[in-house]
């Protein structure tokens, strides 16, 4: 039997001979969306993860899960944890803090980096 | 509570899927993904049910006002929704919803397919039950675009002896039809097999061809309600077949031989068979086919024989215009493109290129008969999902 050489991970995906529908009037948001749902599925997949996880191991005794439901962070506990939110929040939502700044600070880039050419160049 | 217009009756986990030898083992998270896309779809369901809305309340009133009618037919409808912004997103969500299902299958099966590929070989080893001919090929109108979105179609070989495309198949038929087929994926097959004990008790076929039957999986029911019969099941598509067979024998199925070969040009003598089955066949045949097949399976099939085909319902004058265009939807994105014509045919016709007779046509209602046990029930939605509900029609007649 001969052995199949397979890029399993770029072949999974590849596309269906056809063409391609695009229903959104702009596909770059239709593309958006398309990840968007891959995500949402790949964090139904960690949560049903954890789930099992916890079903684990309170059938072997090691938890409750009630004690879930019942847990309060001690005081440092809380601290880290919301540093953790607020470290994920701000990597999800860089776009939008760059935006910002966009806003605050002139002139914009790509100005700026036409000055700083012109500036460094010999004549 | 009040049950969810978007979940209904809970789709079964894919844990409940039949574990045969030659099944694509998936880890827990790819099962987890699986039962994702399953829930998924049915919540897609739902939202498919507000085009019922978007219908009545801004297409029909636009249209009437435009054109000082309603629209005569589902074309007219399908360029009303085309436009819609509602009818849009759904249809973005429902088309990625299929693309993520291919994916899902294929990856749990190009990982471990070496593994697949040499059990395959081992099951079908030196089986006279399995009759591949490499001259056969998918017909041009079959394989220019992958049917279903099923990256491969029916006949892509990676490699030698290769199965990927029938395990693949195999994989996600549960998660597309939210396990409305059941366990077995062959809820189409034995609502057949069952309709025809209850219905002709006397029947006592002793040859049956099925036709067109990829991984066999509702041909196997078929086969066990009749254990005595000679089963001849047929498919031009080579690693389907393999993958079939491979999935009867470890089923324990032994009464089909799968044949790689083309129903246009079959070469049993006139009458040979009693009974002729096809399921979910018809659409994928152009139109040109359809003549030519029914008319090969009219001669090969015995005086007092009898054909049947299961389909998806035909567009008849009764059924509203929305739902004829909600069903057309496979035909324009999801690569079925002899979906929207078949259906619009009249079954009856149908029949006539068989030769078979008007009086002698009949027609009913199967549903899948799936296993005993909650979970494991057809998952209703309070919204149908037109297309990937597990409730057929069922039509043919007896040779006169």
């Amino acid at each position: 039997m001969k052995k199949l050489n397979v890029d399993y991970i770029a072949d999974a995906g590849k596309k269906a001979k056809g063409k391609r529908p695009w229903f959104l009037d702009n596909p770059e948001v239709e593309k958006v969306l398309s990840i968007t749902m891959a995500i949402a599925g790949e964090l139904a997949v960690a949560r049903e993860r954890l789930d099992t996880l916890e079903r684990i191991l309170e059938s072997k005794g090691i938890m409750n899960r009630d004690e879930i439901e019942s847990f309060i962070p001690s005081e440092n506990d809380a601290n880290e944890r919301q540093t953790w939110h607020a470290e994920y929040l701000a990597r999800i939502m860089r776009i939008i803090q760059q935006d910002r700044e966009a806003l605050e600070t002139a002139p914009d880039m790509n100005e700026a980096v036409e000055d700083l050419v012109k500036e460094f160049t010999e004549e | 509570m009040k049950k969810s217009e978007y979940s209904g009756q809970l789709p079964p986990t894919y844990d409940k899927v039949i574990r045969h030898d030659i099944f694509p083992e998936p880890t827990h998270d790819e099962t987890a993904r699986f039962n994702f896309i399953a829930s998924l779809n049915q919540h897609l369901a739902g939202v498919a049910a507000g085009n019922k809305i978007v219908y009545e309340k801004r297409l029909k009133p636009n249209f009437n006002k435009e054109n000082g009618r309603d629209f005569e037919n589902r074309h007219e409808v399908h360029r009303a929704l085309k436009k819609d912004p509602y009818w849009k997103t759904w249809s973005a969500l429902r088309r990625n919803t299929m693309e993520m299902r291919q994916q899902a299958g294929r990856s749990v099966v190009l990982r471990q397919i070496d593994e697949l590929n040499e059990k395959a070989e081992i099951l079908n080893k030196g089986k006279s039950t399995l009759q591949l001919n490499s001259e056969i090929k998918s017909p041009r109108y079959a394989s220019a675009v992958d049917i279903h979105l099923q990256v491969g179609g029916y006949d892509t070989e990676l490699v030698e002896g290769d199965i990927s495309v029938g395990a693949n198949y195999d994989s996600g038929i549960f998660v597309t039809t939210t396990g409305g087929v059941g366990p077995g994926i062959d809820g189409g097959g034995r609502a057949v097999a069952t309709a025809v004990k209850q219905k002709f008790p006397d029947f006592k076929p002793k040859r049956i061809l099925d036709v067109g039957c990829t991984i066999g999986h509702n041909v196997l029911p078929i086969a066990k309600a009749y254990p005595d019969a000679e089963v001849i099941a047929i498919d031009t598509g080579a690693p389907v077949l393999r993958y079939g067979h491979a999935r009867a024998q470890a089923l324990g199925v032994n009464n089909v031989t799968f044949i790689q070969a083309d129903v246009e040009n079959l070469d049993y003598e006139d009458g040979y068979f009693d009974w002729i089955q096809t399921t979910m066949f018809l659409h994928e045949l152009s139109s040109k086919s359809i003549r030519k097949i029914m008319s090969e399976l009219g001669r090969m099939l015995k005086p007092g024989g009898l054909l049947l085909q299961v389909e998806q319902p035909n567009y008849t004058p009764k059924m509203d215009l929305l739902e004829q265009a909600i069903r057309d939807w496979d035909c324009w994105y999801n690569n079925e493109p002899f979906w929207s014509k078949m259906h619009g045919m009249d079954t009856k016709e149908i029949m006539r290129m068989g030769g078979f007779k008007d009086e002698d046509y009949m027609e009913f209602q199967a549903a899948a008969n799936t296993d005993n046990g909650d979970v494991t029930k057809p998952a209703k939605s309070v919204s149908e999902d037109y297309g990937r509900e597990a409730l057929w029609t069922v039509f043919g007649a007896w040779k006169s």
